[in-house]
């Protein structure tokens, strides 16, 4: 069925079609057509060197049959769930503290957006030092005399992952807060007034009434956090180098590895394919999701 | 697309780049611009001797130092592909560059190792690095043993250790003194690449050359059941007990620097650790003391850096090429660069007087080719030796049994 077409539908001024037109080209050539570069990749038999062999899909079967490959998309999926989490409650959390007009917010908001403009490699560095059991945390309080304190969790197997969140939480969840506080200065403050009118205690608005009108500040906050789940890296080779044994590696490691320091591009494109098919996997429902609203009238 | 891949066409546009660009540049004849990761204040005095020589031999040396060998090597052969080689590149002395020679894109270097007789006087493991199907692809810079056991003389005093412990059990004993003492016996960096040179030192040295070589050179998938293999592992195990808990993750240079202050007895580490002793101004047989291997006769292992010469029909470049593998391996430029860098010459025809205890050990050994043992990169390929990095590890940092670790070496073998 033919749709109505919008009302406000005009010609693009040709101008800016010739003003986009290098944007669209290196889109074009830069993204795609790496991507499409890394797809032949990933069934020839490349080494160091790229090769115009076919090999089916032999890479994609021994990366399959690596353990390394796959303890390395567990661990993502663990840090991915604890990491976005941890973002937006605290990220929500403190937007909310702004909120109550605090004194000072301008310096706090610096503050807390601060560790977000600072480089992983460094501050990486930093947490390490901190979250060792010899030098930091862990040492300093057990020199205050609480002789049997343990934090040693970046030194254990099972529990070095949540380490990595808690640093790269510490890092992003400001940005968190700025996306949630910007929403929040959207909400009508009319809103507040009628409902104390009606009596309604400050909790139960929040939860009931601004909560979700901030669906779209949690949408946005989300995409930006789940593209940093996928491409973690400098995290986690500033603060674990993918340890204690293979117990912190994550598939972005894993495909640098093989890049570099393995000479074996054929698997390492074999890997970055399967992260992208994954990634289009979780973004194509949402956008699907998005359209069809869209197209039921909805404007959001 | 497929052009782009092809390597011949490739090598033909690097050629043809290359002569453009040195015609453009004829009157800087024999200049040479190498791509080497030597950048710490050690290793950059040491390279600046190369070039040093090589400007008094009549050329220009053009530095490009990359920091980090992995990003090196990736700009190395990126530049090769790209059709813009530098005169010369790092490499370390392994199976690295071998799919770059299977390509076509390296000159070979015979008349300069015919000149000099490489054939006669050049360590073998060293020959089967550099020498694919009869021509010589690479010149050798310097020798390094990744598996040598450093000691601080305080800790052990303190301990009540007498001397340097003569075999495995010795060693053990020891560990145990220092443990008795308070001390960490064994000072261990907890990242993977030291775990696996831990494992390769203990192979060697433990379970015996003979095992080493079936598992390294041979590829034995049967090998790792052999009780060379069994015993390396259960010595790992064992060893584990004798490192602190804060030793996942750790640099190795913090590793060494436990031997500096005493903190810890021993580390096995390469010979690159002596930068760091030397940083703080200590003194092999003072401070600090150093065995490769167990007993006066033991396995000496050999590794360490080549440059290879990417392709180029260019005469100049060509001449400027073998001009650097010349001064390179000639003995003095070896022993001022060598004395800075911590390995030691490739060759044993050179005054050893001005070495320090360590080196000299490494000459003398060197002397005796019963002893030489190549390193696991010159036996395996780079994939190959992550495998079984990556099962190393695992059993290292886990509580995988013996069994299934072996198990898991054989898999990485099967690789």
């Amino acid at each position: 069925m033919p749709r109505p077409a919008p009302l406000n539908r005009r010609p693009r001024p040709w101008a800016a079609t010739l003003a986009l037109l290098p944007l669209a080209l290196t889109v074009l050539g830069v993204y795609v057509g790496t991507v499409l570069w890394s797809l032949r990749l990933s069934v020839s038999s490349s080494r160091i060197f790229p090769r115009d062999d076919f090999v089916g899909l032999a890479q994609y079967l021994r990366l399959f049959d690596t353990e390394r490959w796959i303890v390395s998309l567990q661990h993502l999926a663990w840090f991915g769930a604890g990491f976005t989490a941890t973002c937006l409650a605290t990220g929500l959390g403190l937007a909310l503290l702004m909120d109550q007009r605090v004194r000072a917010e301008g310096v706090l908001r610096t503050i807390f957006l601060y560790p977000y403009a600072l480089s992983f490699v460094a501050t990486g560095l930093i947490w390490q030092w901190m979250l060792n059991p010899e030098l930091g945390i862990q040492a300093t309080v057990r020199g205050l005399g609480w002789a049997d304190f343990r934090f040693d969790w970046i030194v254990d197997q099972d529990k070095v992952v949540w380490t990595l969140v808690i640093a790269a939480a510490w890092q992003a969840s400001g940005l968190v807060m700025a996306v949630m506080l910007a929403a929040l200065r959207g909400v009508d403050e009319a809103l507040w007034s009628a409902a104390r009118l009606d009596g309604i205690p400050r909790w139960r608005y929040v939860l009931s009434i601004v909560l979700p009108q901030l669906g779209p500040a949690f949408a946005t906050a989300f995409v930006l956090l789940a593209v940093g789940v996928v491409k973690v890296y400098d995290v986690v080779v500033a603060m674990t180098q993918g340890g204690p044994g293979d117990a912190s590696e994550v598939p972005a490691k894993f495909i640098m590895d093989n890049l570099f320091g393995r000479a074996n591009v054929g698997l390492a494109s074999a890997a970055s394919t399967v992260m992208l098919l994954t990634v289009l996997a979780l973004m194509l429902p949402l956008w699907y999701a998005r359209s069809l609203q869209q197209r039921r009238g909805g404007r959001r | 697309m497929t052009a782009l891949l092809r390597p011949t066409a490739l090598a033909r546009a690097a050629a043809l780049a290359t002569a453009a660009l040195l015609l453009s540049t004829g009157a800087l004849a024999q200049k040479a611009e190498v791509i080497h990761w030597w950048t710490s204040g050690g290793e950059s005095a040491a390279v600046k001797e190369l070039a040093n020589a090589y400007g008094a031999a009549g050329g220009t040396w053009v530095d490009a130092a990359i920091a980090g060998p992995e990003n090196a090597r990736a700009a190395a052969i990126n530049r090769i592909a790209g059709g813009t080689p530098p005169t010369a590149a790092q490499f370390n002395t392994s199976q690295q560059y071998h799919d770059v020679i299977a390509e076509g894109l390296l000159n070979d270097i015979d008349p300069v190792a015919a000149k000099e007789g490489w054939d006669k006087w050049l360590p073998k493991p060293i020959i089967d690095a550099i020498k694919v199907k009869g021509h010589y692809y690479a010149v050798p810079v310097n020798i390094h043993n990744p598996t040598w056991f450093w000691y601080s003389k305080a800790a052990l005093q303190k301990a009540g250790v007498a001397g340097e412990p003569k075999n495995i059990n010795e060693f053990f004993a020891a560990l145990d003194k220092l443990k008795a003492a308070g001390l960490v016996p064994l000072a261990f960096g907890g990242q993977n690449w030291q775990e696996f040179v831990t494992f390769y030192s203990l192979l060697l040295h433990v379970g015996g050359k003979d095992a080493y070589l079936k598992f390294f050179k041979d590829h034995d998938p049967a090998s790792v059941n052999s009780e060379g293999v069994r015993n390396t592992l259960n010595t790992m195990r064992r060893l584990k007990a004798y490192t602190d808990p804060g030793s996942p993750g750790r640099n190795w240079n913090d590793a060494t620097a436990m031997l500096i202050t005493g903190k810890a007895g021993f580390q096995i580490m390469g010979d690159w650790a002596k930068g760091e002793f030397a940083n703080a101004k200590q003194t092999a047989g003072k401070e600090f003391g150093c065995f490769a291997g167990f007993g006066a006769s033991a396995p000496y292992m050999i590794g360490g850096d080549v440059f290879v010469f990417p392709k180029t029909s260019n005469k100049a470049a060509i001449e400027a090429q073998h001009k650097l593998a010349t001064v390179i391996t000639s003995p003095a430029a070896q022993v001022a660069f060598n004395n800075r860098k911590g390995s030691i010459p490739i060759r044993a025809d050179v005054d050893a007087s001005k070495m320090d205890l360590c080196a000299q050990a490494g000459v003398a050994a060197l002397k005796d080719p019963a002893r030489h043992v190549a390193n696991p990169d010159l036996l395996m390929s780079p994939d190959m030796v992550g495998a079984v990095q990556d099962a190393v590890s695992k059993f290292w940092n886990g509580t995988q049994s013996v069994d299934d670790a072996a198990k898991a070496l054989q898999a990485a073998l099967k690789r």
